[in-house]
């Protein structure tokens, strides 16, 4: 669906990070929420239907980019920046408190 | 640690508070969402210094670097990647990052947390693969991204001309660009002879514009849009001509326009008033940005739409409101009158009313079977039927439907359950109030709220 233009041959990605459990290659100044765009099956099932949803405003003020971030659940993907190693796994149903 | 002053958001309004209020010598805290300075409209700028995305998004976006060096270095303690969950009078902050929440205290706090795209619901708007032009927008200042196969932008402003410009340079394809705004009319001309002190800012309109109907992608006065698709966005339908048309769709974006961030001030009780060109409610500020509640300033977006330009001014003004109201600057007026703030800003503000005549909101109403509230996934029709024999009254909504009782807390659905009271009542919306919002303004984790050390020792 988004393809980084960075992600070329000749641009090697800055990091790796794990999503549903498979490394996936990211680079510096990526938030979680461009990860649940590129990878299939990671963005989150909502809690009344089990729909699909995916990022729809990047600003915060949605919350359809909740994702479990490093065992995390509803972590807001768009405000959390990637960093090397990082663990992202899809978020069923409601958030937790 | 007790602040002069406590700044919300980090975009082009409170970098150019906080640097002027440094100069004074005050103690400022910059609190900000995001990990670096910039706000939405120079997200990334710190990063993105040279390279394809740089040259593609342009002179304004450029500008950015700048204020964020000279915020970077002015002397104001910066929080990043931190949010605010409460304000209470007096000044407290209840802030929250790492999983970890403070409370600060602060003589005066200044709002520049800026705007969101207004939501406006249509069927399928929920689907993966529909998302906003500004998020586009903001993945490609932040990683790059480009939206891959038959790509849609549908609405009105200037931000779907600038993205679709901006990723047209950088390679992308866009399958098609459906223009939902009404055809020009005579009320937006009227306003022209004020928007011509913004030549510069017209012209690149104008450019966005030729380029696109040069090879016949720009289709004008589409309406009634629809996304479909099992799981994921597959096809878009839309009206034009008088003609329903239907094609395949892997990406659609959507703006109707921006509206100022308000839960803050709402939940503060602050008063507000209704813009009716632009409809949506923003704070009442006096002439230095200062709300009803003494102490509390907004700036930039936050206190109404005008852009960027306007905003480091309105940041500007409000930092000597504040330092006035402090009492370490009293000469404040005639300090106003030699930066001449008033002439900046009136010229910032020139095209303004240009664009809200020409691309004045949406007011299509929203088909039963659409979801209004994205968060508990409750339609139109069930807001109808609650609201039947019912005053028109938001949280009567909220407390029979849950609508606008999920994480975004009605940033998503106020606006929409507003026109649907209105328009079942046969009021205008302006006449309907907005959902109470309260704190926590953000959700918190009882974890996070454990974690607040002293939270009744300082008080």
């Amino acid at each position: 669906m988004f393809k980084s233009v960075l992600d070329v041959p000749a641009n090697a990605p800055d990091m790796t990070v794990v999503v549903n459990g498979v490394d996936t290659p990211a680079w510096n100044g990526e938030t979680v929420a461009s990860l649940l765009l590129r990878v299939p099956d990671a963005g989150r099932l909502t809690p009344v239907s089990g729909a699909s949803r995916l990022p729809y405003c990047q600003m915060g003020v949605c919350f359809d980019c909740l994702a479990v971030v490093d065992g995390v659940a509803s972590t807001q993907g768009c405000l959390t920046p990637v960093v090397p190693g990082m663990h992202i796994d899809r978020q069923h149903g409601r958030r937790e408190l | 640690m007790i602040y002069d002053v406590v700044i919300v958001g980090a975009g082009p309004a409170g970098m150019s508070a906080a640097v002027k209020l440094s100069q004074r010598g005050l103690a400022v805290l910059v609190v900000d969402e995001q990990p670096t300075p910039g706000g939405q409209i120079w997200r990334g700028i710190e990063r993105n210094t040279t390279g394809p995305v740089l040259r593609a998004l342009g002179r304004d976006y450029e500008r950015g670097r700048a204020l964020a060096a000279s915020f970077r270095s002015c002397g104001a303690e910066y929080a990043p990647n931190t949010q605010v969950w409460q304000i209470e009078e007096g000044w407290s902050l209840y802030l929250s990052s790492n999983g970890k929440s403070r409370r600060i205290i602060a003589r005066a706090v200044l709002l520049a947390n800026g705007a969101q795209e207004r939501p406006v619901p249509f069927q399928g708007w929920t689907l993966p693969g529909v998302m906003t032009v500004g998020a586009a927008q903001i993945l490609l200042k932040s990683g790059g991204m480009l939206p891959q196969g038959q790509v849609w932008i549908a609405g009105a402003g200037p931000l779907p001309l600038l993205y679709a410009t901006q990723a047209l340079n950088l390679g992308a394809t866009i399958t098609g660009y459906l223009d939902t705004s009404p055809p020009l009319r005579l009320k937006a001309l009227s306003k022209l002879p004020g928007a011509w002190r913004d030549i510069a800012g017209l012209a690149k309109g104008f450019r966005w514009l030729r380029e696109l109907e040069k090879d016949g992608r720009l289709i004008r006065r589409a309406s009634g849009l629809m996304a479909q698709g099992d799981g994921k966005l597959q096809d878009i339908e839309w009206q034009s001509g008088g003609v329903r048309h239907k094609a395949k769709a892997d990406v659609l974006l959507v703006h109707e326009g921006v509206v100022p961030r308000i839960h803050e001030t709402l939940a503060l009780g602050c008063a507000h008033a209704w813009n009716s060109d632009q409809n949506y409610l923003a704070p009442e500020l006096d002439r230095w940005g200062e709300t009803s509640r003494v102490g509390l300033f907004v700036a930039g977006d936050a206190g109404g739409i005008g852009g960027w330009a306007a905003a480091t001014i309105a940041g500007e003004i409000a930092a000597l409101g504040i330092a006035g109201r402090l009492g370490v600057a009293a000469n404040i007026d005639s300090l106003r009158q030699e930066a001449r703030l008033d002439n900046r800003r009136k010229r910032a503000l020139a095209l303004r009313p240009f664009l809200n005549a020409l691309y004045s909101p949406p007011g299509t109403t929203i088909p039963d079977d659409v979801i209004v509230c994205r968060c508990e996934e409750v339609t139109a029709g069930k807001i109808r039927d609650a609201t039947r024999g019912m005053a028109p009254d938001p949280n009567a909504v909220k407390a029979a439907t849950r609508c606008g009782m999920g994480p975004c807390q009605g940033r998503q659905c106020g606006y929409s359950v507003q026109a649907i009271l209105a328009e079942q009542h046969g009021i205008p919306a302006c006449d309907v109030s907005f959902f109470n919002i309260r704190p926590p303004l953000k959700p918190v984790t009882i974890g996070e709220l454990a974690s607040i050390e002293n939270a009744e020792e300082i008080a």
